[in-house]
């Protein structure tokens, strides 16, 4: 790492400027202890709240576990249960059509928002209009969704109604919720995306562009040419978070829908939900939780992968 | 992994200047229509993302069974600030009724506290501890430091979703259900991302003031707390604020462990409050009221940080 190349350098200087060698060792001897205070907090939160839940995760999930007595091992039989659990698949398969329709959408509002901007202008005060659904939580967006939607009162449904349309049942159709649930998400995160992609075209030097204004190349053809292989590396780290993103879908669901009508938006995170915190089945849950993370890893790895996201063509 | 050193939010700022200038000959084009085309999107981009909140404020602010006659309206119907009373317990039950609220008693003041109490001494334990830890995994010079840097870091990689159980199973076991300490401990003492992100900062900046400060016999806390802390403000404000933000939005850890309305964010009374509203006939005003209370520290920060916020969450994206 180059980081460390800049550090390096100032210990030396400093002994050089302390003749007796021992009072130099016994600093550095006191640096350590004090490191060690320092960073005790950390290692404490680290060890009891990330690196002992995740293990215990892994473990839970080969118990039978049921929070008021002792965990029992099981051995694979929850891993077993869940291949013949068709909630388990169907669960998985809306997470999945959701995770599609949120990434695309999200993807495409954010890299076309971005590039507009960079190419219209550079103020600020839109990219942070641009940013303020990230801020609020899910479940004020979640409310308001709910509001705006409703069948009777809302006011899309109104508009919907003023253009000749049928009024839409958004989160008590089944064949409309997941979708719903979709927009409601890109629209909640897709400014934080444009954000990045925004912070990504920046890194472009200006010159290429006017290299391929010279070339003759139109604004089409320079997105396509120039900023897309450009921003290849961004957009795969922006696709990485989206997709891990809508794969733990949760606060949105659980307060407009809670996985309904009839299981249409019931997806993966509510339905561990519902198996650990309603009939509470810990080993199960936590066997469903480790499936999703490794699901979630194999697909971060493999979109790296096939973006080839560690290199970039700038050099 | 490429990492752009540290002084964050400058260094992207500092390549702006130059952007205007290229973009400022591109604007005296004149206005062709491709250019009025994104002209258009952008505006329509604009009024999605805030239509939501302008439509948020109408409705708190008007009667709720004023709302069923003219619920197109642009403009708050029949003007009141009684949905805002209302939630806040400080409208009369009668008046309620009257102004079309579900009759059962919300008052969000409490949960307000709680958010506050919750999302403040969380952030402030985070971001402290991690300011510690990045001064020792920067600034010090210690045998493994490298090591035990790298082993915290690998815990980016542990989402969620595998640690949220077992940390409630913890949780429940020390006994902190439904108590404050139960909700922050797991965030306060640990945070990878923030321990990585000061890091980065202190290895950027210049030690000079330090090691004079050094020589002239100050102790190494004492310059961390006089010097370096004061130095790093730019970026502590900004992992604060960052903080701040996720700790105020916070829902699902809440709902695994807080029960009690004693403890509970006002994340968690806006879910019970919606959950809880009469099918038939649910008061919208009151929801919006209480939704635009969650999200009025947000707007807030929004206001005085804005700008901050886009720069800083520019650089961390693109480390």
């Amino acid at each position: 790492m180059t980081t460390e190349r800049i550090t390096a350098p100032a210990p030396a200087g400093r002994a050089t400027l302390r003749p007796p060698r021992s009072s130099a060792s016994s600093a550095r001897r006191g640096d350590a202890r004090l490191a060690w205070l320092l960073i005790a907090p950390s290692i404490l939160g680290f060890i009891v709240f990330a690196a002992y839940p995740a293990l215990r995760g892994v473990y839970l999930s080969f118990t039978d576990y049921r929070v008021l007595s002792d965990p029992e091992w099981i051995g694979l039989d929850n891993f077993v249960e869940l291949g013949g659990d068709a909630k388990f698949w169907s669960s998985l398969g809306t997470t999945i059509y959701f995770v599609i329709l949120t990434v695309a959408l999200t993807m495409l509002v954010s890299v076309t928002t971005a590039v507009v901007l960079h190419r219209l202008t550079s103020s600020t005060a839109i990219r942070s209009v641009v940013i303020l659904p990230f801020l609020i939580s899910n479940v004020v967006a979640a409310v308001v969704f709910s509001w705006m939607l409703d069948r009777q009162l809302g006011i899309v449904n109104i508009a919907i109604e003023a253009l000749g349309g049928d009024a839409v049942g958004f989160l008590t159709d089944k064949g409309w919720v997941v979708p719903t649930l979709a927009l409601i998400t890109v629209w909640k995160t897709a400014g934080y995306t444009t954000i990045l992609v925004f912070a990504g075209l920046q890194t472009i030097p200006p010159q290429i562009y006017e290299a391929g204004k010279l070339d003759g190349a139109g604004e089409v053809q320079m997105f396509r040419r120039l900023t897309l292989p450009l921003l290849r590396p961004i957009m795969a780290m922006v696709l990485v978070l989206t997709v891990i993103g809508a794969f733990q879908v949760f606060d949105i669901v659980q307060v407009t829908t809670k996985g309904g009508p009839a299981n249409a938006s019931l997806v993966l995170q509510m339905y561990i939900y519902d198996k650990a915190f309603g009939q509470f089945d810990f080993g199960y849950a936590s066997a469903m939780s480790l499936v999703l993370f490794a699901m979630l890893i194999v697909i971060s790895f493999a979109q790296m992968r096939l973006l080839r996201a560690s290199e970039s063509d700038q050099g | 992994m490429a990492i752009t050193t540290a002084p964050a939010p400058a260094s992207a700022s500092a390549t702006e200047p130059e952007a205007p200038a290229a973009r400022r000959l591109a604007g005296r084009r004149r206005l062709s229509p491709g250019r009025a085309l994104a002209w258009v999107y952008l505006a329509v981009v604009v009024l999605i993302t805030v239509f939501p909140f302008a439509w948020m404020l109408r409705t708190a602010l008007s009667d709720n069974f004023a709302l069923i006659q003219n619920p197109a309206s642009l403009l708050p119907v029949d003007f009141t600030w009684g949905p805002f009373g209302r939630v806040l317990g400080l409208q009369s039950a009668a008046d309620a009724q009257a102004e079309g609220g579900s009759g059962v008693s919300v008052n969000l003041g409490g949960f307000v506290v709680n958010s506050v109490i919750y999302a403040g001494v969380a952030t402030l334990c985070q971001v402290f501890f991690a300011t510690l830890a990045a001064y020792a995994f920067s600034r010090l010079q210690w045998k493994g430091r490298d090591l035990v840097f790298g082993i915290l870091f690998s815990a980016l990689m542990i989402p969620g979703i595998l640690t949220l159980l077992p940390n409630f199973v913890t949780i429940k076991e020390l006994g902190l259900l439904d108590s404050f300490a139960g909700l922050i401990l797991p965030g306060a003492l640990f945070s990878a991302f923030n321990i990585f992100f000061l890091r980065q900062f202190f290895l950027g900046m210049n030690s000079e003031i330090e090691e004079a400060a050094m020589l002239d016999g100050a102790s190494r806390l004492r310059i961390l707390f006089r010097i370096t802390i004061p130095l790093a403000s730019g970026p502590i404000t900004t992992i604060s604020i960052l903080g701040f933000i996720t700790y105020w939005n916070d829902y699902f850890w809440p709902l695994l462990v807080a029960n009690d309305e004693s403890v509970q964010p006002l994340t968690l009374a806006l879910g019970v409050f919606k959950q809880s509203s009469p099918q038939a006939q649910p008061d919208w005003a009151g929801l919006m009221a209480a939704a635009l209370l969650a999200a009025l520290p947000m707007l807030l920060v929004f206001l005085v940080f804005g700008r901050r916020i886009v720069n800083s969450l520019g650089f961390s994206g693109v480390k």
